[in-house]
């Protein structure tokens, strides 16, 4: 793969159309081999980035969701208590275990069969067929601890696990790194990653996402409601309808039999694409025939 | 971006990257060195005489945060575009704001000076603390520093918890059995399990968020409020500062600094807007959009530093302080004319957001802030 187009093709041969930054991004991260730090509005298509870059380059997909609290044992392994502790009963059983032998059944204890692979070391262990897609979700959500054990896996693709030693990978997984910067992350791990904002696409883009994403909608009515998506934004709405909620909206509309906008189907389908009540009711109140004739006359 | 030429020839695209990363952090965008070895390593995968792959190759790896676009955008069309020098030049040159911060030396009859004029009525109602609170730290007696230090101490230990999902060991509260130090202490004594070791979730400090209105009606009020911001940044983790002007501006790293006087003038460097009108109500929207509703105001103790002079619409104001209601924990709004008698008529927008305000304090001297410190850890 050597250049940005050959990249945004690509991408696009997989059903994801990326503007050139974040092409190039993309780009980059596989040439350089670092991890791709994605940040952006909800539903701008961060976290599909990662599924697409799978699908492409037939690497497994391994997805490590963050939340509050989330931990070593959650993200990276875990030994297996309740074999170990049968283990022990066993050597037990089998008078195996005298007191003089600690030393060897703890050994034993701590050894590859009882140890349970969590999806960042599943990311880094060797693979036959293409390195895997690591999706580090919503690192946001996280604690800011939990940034520090990313640090080792980030800039040297390796993991240390103490009883046992380190694994590397022999070939790097794509990482992809989101966030919907509730908080900063930390310099240190911005540091290794290569950078993109995501935006909203423009009108055409998104036109061209709804008729790749839900072909079965028609061409009138995807351009309609890319426009009436626009509109939307340019409203200052709490919460502004991303790509994901574009798609949906244009999918309803056609599964309720639309071929067209029209005031009375954007009324029944308001809530596919805005979900707080404020912006629905200011919506409706700025007038649901002015949006859709304006929607028509831009799309047309 | 249309592709054109980028002006990067193949010899000296090192030295052409360097100086551009280094006109980056003059006008104010901090690049660590090995982001710059990055870009240079990126130039030699794009196409350099593509001057879009060379604009998005530098915002992928000089960039971390999406505040810094604008300014790379501007110097990338400067070092790039046509007649750069001369533009690049008078980029670079960052506009210095002065900070009416220092409101000068009160001399001792101003307390009971002529009360016609509306300042002065204030300052009446000046307490030997509030001469304190005014007063630059060089100018200040040993025990006046001693007192500050105390109330910035306090703020270095104060913080409301909440529980945690991280676990920690526990006997005397246990809610979950720890199989790992279960079977720990279990090969101490030769593979038998005979106690169950426990533990429960912990605590941990709930995120403190600071509004500080910086408009003119604050002015006398801003310097010793932003060191209190300070001192909270400073004193502990999870704590996120905003200045609201006639923008919103985040100062949190401004403020990292431990040196309370750099911190203001760093602070200040990021503020543009010092002194000027405030449209209160739209600037709570705006930290609720940006910031706010998306994570950073949830389950937060949110304190807002204002005299509630809302040049806005007060239904603007009523509706924000209801979006960040309804995500916050606490809402603390700290008024530093609330002693003032002459602040009532001016007190609409203060009206339209008090239904939402959990705590509404004064903040007009060194004990009223102590008291919000208070305030905050409860």
């Amino acid at each position: 793969m050597s250049s940005v187009a050959e990249v945004s093709a690509a991408l696009a041969a997989h059903d994801y159309l990326a503007d050139d930054g974040l092409a190039t991004a993309i780009h980059l991260a596989m040439q350089l081999r670092r991890p791709l730090l994605l940040e952006g509005e909800a539903g701008v298509g961060k976290t599909e980035v990662a599924k697409t870059l799978a699908r492409w380059t037939g690497g497994e997909l391994i997805r490590l969701q963050c939340y509050e609290g989330i931990d070593l044992g959650q993200a990276a392994y875990e030994w297996d208590h309740a074999r170990q502790l049968l283990h022990l009963r066993t050597a037990e059983a089998t008078g195996a275990a005298t007191a003089g032998d600690t030393d060897q059944l703890e050994a034993e204890l701590y050894t590859d069969r009882f140890l349970v692979r969590r999806p960042l070391l599943r990311a880094i262990e060797p693979v036959d067929g293409p390195p895997p897609v690591l999706l580090i979700d919503e690192l946001d959500r996280a604690d800011d601890e939990f940034e520090a054990f990313l640090l080792e896996l980030l800039s040297d693709y390796s993991i240390t696990i103490p009883e046992l030693g380190t694994f590397r990978a022999t070939t790097p997984p794509l990482v992809v790194i989101t966030s919907n910067r509730t908080r900063d992350l930390h310099d240190a791990l911005k540091r290794r990653c290569l950078y993109h904002w995501v935006e909203h696409p423009d009108t055409a883009r998104e036109v061209a996402i709804v008729r790749l994403r839900a072909p079965q909608v028609s061409e009138t009515l995807a351009h309609q409601v890319a426009e009436a998506a626009g509109a939307l934004r340019a409203l200052g709405l709490y919460k502004p309808p991303g790509v994901a909620e574009t798609i949906d909206w244009a999918t309803a509309l056609d599964l309720l039999g639309n071929e067209a906008l029209t005031p009375d189907a954007v009324n029944a389908t308001l809530g596919t694409v805005l979900k707080y009540r404020e912006d629905q009711e200011r919506v409706r109140a700025g007038g649901l025939t002015e949006l859709v004739e304006d929607a028509i006359r831009r799309g047309a | 971006m249309a592709p054109d030429r980028a002006g990067l020839g193949d010899a000296g695209v090192e030295r052409v990257a360097v100086v551009f990363v280094e006109a980056l952090r003059r006008s104010g965008i901090p690049i660590p060195v090995g982001s710059t070895v990055t870009f240079v390593r990126a130039l030699a995968e794009v196409d350099v005489r593509t001057r879009a792959d060379v604009y998005w190759s530098g915002r992928a790896t000089l960039l971390t945060r999406p505040e810094d676009i604008d300014v790379y955008d501007s110097v990338f069309a400067a070092y790039f575009g046509r007649g750069q020098a001369r533009v690049l030049r008078s980029i670079t040159e960052p506009e210095r704001v002065t900070v009416a911060l220092d409101d000068g030396d009160l001399p001792p009859d101003a307390v009971d000076g002529d009360d016609s004029d509306e300042r002065d009525v204030i300052s009446v109602r000046y307490s030997p603390q509030e001469v304190l609170r005014h007063r630059d730290f060089a100018q200040c007696s040993d025990d006046e520093i001693a007192q500050v230090h105390r109330l910035i101490d306090r703020m270095g230990t104060a913080a409301a918890r909440q529980e945690s999902r991280r676990r920690i060991a526990s006997r005397r509260r246990a809610t979950h059995i720890d199989l790992h130090r279960t079977l720990r202490d279990a090969l101490r004594s030769g593979g038998e399990a005979t106690r169950l070791a426990t533990s429960t979730h912990g605590s941990r400090p709930r995120r403190l968020v600071l509004l500080a209105d910086v408009s003119g009606s604050m002015e006398s009020y801003a310097r010793p409020l932003i060191r209190f911001v300070h001192a909270a940044v400073v004193g502990r983790a999870r704590v996120e500062a905003f200045t609201m002007g006639t923008q919103l501006t985040r100062i949190t790293r401004e403020l990292g600094s431990r040196d309370p006087d750099a911190a203001a003038m760093h602070a200040s460097d990021a503020v543009e807007d010092w002194s000027g009108g405030t449209r209160l109500g739209d600037m709570i929207g705006r930290f609720n959009d940006e910031w706010g509703v998306r994570g950073m105001a949830r389950g937060a103790v949110v304190v807002i530093l204002s005299d509630g002079w809302d040049r806005g619409e007060p239904a603007v104001m009523a509706e924000q302080m209801q979006r960040l209601a309804r995500v916050a924990h606490r809402i603390v709004w700290v008024n530093p004319l609330k002693a003032s008698a002459g602040y009532e008529p001016l007190a609409r927008g203060m009206a339209a957001a008090l239904p939402f305000v959990d705590t509404f304090i004064e903040g007009h001297s060194l004990a009223a802030l102590e008291n919000l410190a208070e305030e905050i850890a409860a």
